[in-house]
């Protein structure tokens, strides 16, 4: 096993701890690069949607895991996302220019969702972002004049300085580019002040506040970047299905987001990934499984919600960790090897606290 | 000019007077400490001068200044910090950032500086670890540096939320009871530790704190409370010896 010895401070600001962190994010960077020569045509689709949804991810990941806010209606700032990015497209903006305008007005509305947060805890916040992404859904569908209503929008495709962005290899290295600027943008916000503000509002807000954290402006600032980066996600999912209606921005996606969290593990930028990875793999191993069951359940409506409900439930129950905490305790096995004890994650209770100020 | 005081402070949850128009004033660098039978609005007065819970009367004066009406993280940037009485720290964070949240009110930096964590973050996240660490030398806190809170003893995270305090560089720290809790050995430490701020660091304390040994050792003032109203004030030894603070605490003698 690898012992680290610190000798200056910097060690601890870096964003690669030592040199076995930097080979492997190179191995794996460079692996993606030459995705395209390894990975068959319908793999390549599965990379773009693990990336969008990564984005998307990371942005719920922000809101969950770090800031200890709950949304049930992030579908929503996808929709924003999308929808922005498509309408200005249309008015024959240029990408670069699209893409910040979806990820600024995403953060818009995500300040006005924050609002009610200043106010609301746990399930009447669930309740009330559920509501707001409702209300979206609706928006879109009822607003024909500019989103095309029930029958959707087509999505022109991207045109990058001049050069139509055609193929899958071009479309693949755009995001995968902006999911690694997002992964090191939040990753870099994470051991700054502000990274830190977010952790202190979700484990204490009396204390936090008694540290000199301002609630209000630290949420709403959460709340925002959030949706930012979903709105992201969301113009590039626009972009690769190429045509967007409302009802692919409904509750159900919402619920994929905040599994995709659990799943991946709460808390954790590298969960963000792998949960988007494996809500993108699931429905495909499903649709292999199929082929071996009896056509009674095979053929049965719900069969893909049914399963991914009993993985979230496995997951909470078994795992609560994600799969980015199954991945620490398989590392940590083999790094102590054979010293592994079953216990050594298991989080002791918390001790009391006080009820009074909360 | 006086450094902090209350005056008239008082606050109402319906019909309950939990503080009933206290009056009182901190001389710089010298050690408060309010004393009283449980109940008696020791704690309010702290989540009063913290703003909070909004006073139903009253102003509280940091150098002169209002605090009243101020918004909660506003405090803490004048220079006042505090620890609770069931410690409210971090828990799912390291003790080094716990620590370093307590350095917020000193950062400078602006979010697109950070997201890009830029060299001027880079320096001042420096600056910022070498005030922590001073902290944890003070403390004594190395061994537990890279440790989660989640898992350590009371004890231990008893001096981890002094140290946060301390982290903030305040001109006037809020100690709410921070001998409960503690084996006799700990809160011999802790007496040396609140000297040792007074002292070599020249902060003010303001202290709630029931065990009389602590409170004889390091106050140079008390204040006793019962029933939201001050009744006695003056040294140690004088608070102790008063009738009417024994009264409050043993009841009084049978009319004979």
């Amino acid at each position: 096993m690898r012992f680290l010895f610190k000798t200056s401070y910097d060690q601890d600001l870096r964003l690669f701890r030592h040199s076995g962190q930097v080979f492997w994010y190179g191995l794996l960077a460079a692996v993606l690069l030459a995705a395209p020569w390894w990975a068959s045509e319908y793999m390549m689709t599965q990379l773009h949607f693990i990336g969008i949804y990564s984005i998307a991810g990371l942005g719920l990941m922000l809101l969950v895991g770090f800031t200890g806010q709950i949304s049930l209606g992030h579908a929503a700032f996808l929709a924003v996302g999308a929808y922005t990015e498509t309408l200005l497209q249309a008015a024959g903006w240029p990408f670069w220019l699209t893409l910040p305008c979806a990820a600024l007005l995403s953060a818009a509305v995500g300040i006005i969702v924050g609002l009610p947060a200043l106010r609301l805890k746990g399930i009447y916040l669930a309740i009330a972002t559920l509501a707001f992404g409702v209300i979206v859904e609706e928006i879109l569908a009822r607003w024909e004049s500019l989103t095309g209503g029930n029958s959707g929008l087509h999505v022109k495709p991207i045109e990058l300085f001049g050069a139509k962005l055609e193929g899958d290899a071009g479309f693949f290295y755009l995001v995968l580019a902006l999911t690694a600027v997002c992964c090191i943008a939040l990753a870099n916000l994470l051991r700054s002040p502000t990274g830190r503000a977010f952790v202190a509002l979700r484990d204490s807000e009396i204390s936090a506040s008694c540290m000199g954290v301002n609630l209000a402006k630290t949420k709403t600032l959460s709340f925002a970047l959030s949706a930012a980066l979903t709105g992201i996600g969301g113009a590039l999912y626009a972009h690769k299905v190429s045509f967007i209606s409302p009802e692919q921005f409904t509750l159900l996606v919402s619920i994929e987001l905040v599994t995709l969290v659990i799943l991946g593990g709460v808390g954790s930028l590298h969960g963000a990934v792998f949960g988007a990875a494996f809500i993108i793999v699931l429905p495909q191993l499903i649709a292999i499984a199929k082929d071996y069951l009896p056509a009674g359940v095979a053929g049965a409506a719900g069969l893909q919600s049914t399963v991914f409900g009993l993985v979230l439930i496995g997951f909470i129950i078994f795992e609560p960790m994600g799969l980015y905490g199954r991945w620490l305790k398989i590392r940590t096995w083999f790094e102590l090897f054979p010293f592994y004890r079953k216990g050594m994650f298991r989080r002791q209770k918390t001790y009391m606290k006080s009820e009074r100020l909360r | 000019m006086r450094f902090f005081g209350v005056e008239n402070l008082g606050i109402r949850f319906g019909g309950v007077v939990a503080v009933d128009e206290v009056t009182f004033d901190v001389r710089r660098g010298e050690v408060y400490t309010i004393i009283g039978p449980n109940g008696a609005g020791k704690t309010t007065i702290f989540n009063l001068i913290g703003l909070i819970y909004p006073p139903t009367s009253g102003r509280i004066v940091l150098q002169g200044r209002e605090l009243n009406g101020l918004a909660p993280h506003r405090v803490a940037e004048l220079g006042i910090a505090r620890t609770f009485q069931n410690i409210e720290l971090f828990e799912h964070a390291s003790v080094l950032q716990n620590l370093l949240i307590g350095r917020h009110r000193h950062r400078r930096t602006a979010l697109w500086q950070e997201l890009a964590f830029s060299g001027a973050v880079k320096r001042a996240e420096r600056a910022q670890r070498e005030a922590v660490e001073k902290v944890i030398d003070f403390l004594d806190l190395q061994h537990y540096r890279d440790s989660m809170v989640a898992g350590l003893p009371y004890g231990v995270r008893k001096v981890i939320e002094l140290g946060r305090a301390l982290a903030t560089e305040p001109q006037l720290l809020l100690l709410d009871e921070p001998s409960s809790g503690l084996n006799p050995e700990e809160t011999n430490d802790m007496a040396y530790w609140i000297e040792d701020i007074q002292k070599g660091l020249g902060i003010t304390v303001l202290m709630v704190e029931h065990d009389m040994s602590l409170v004889q050792r390091v106050s140079d003032r008390v204040l006793a409370l019962n029933e939201g109203r001050a009744i006695a004030e003056g040294t140690p030894a004088e608070v102790q010896s008063h009738a009417a603070v024994i009264e409050a605490y043993l009841g009084a003698k049978e009319p004979a």
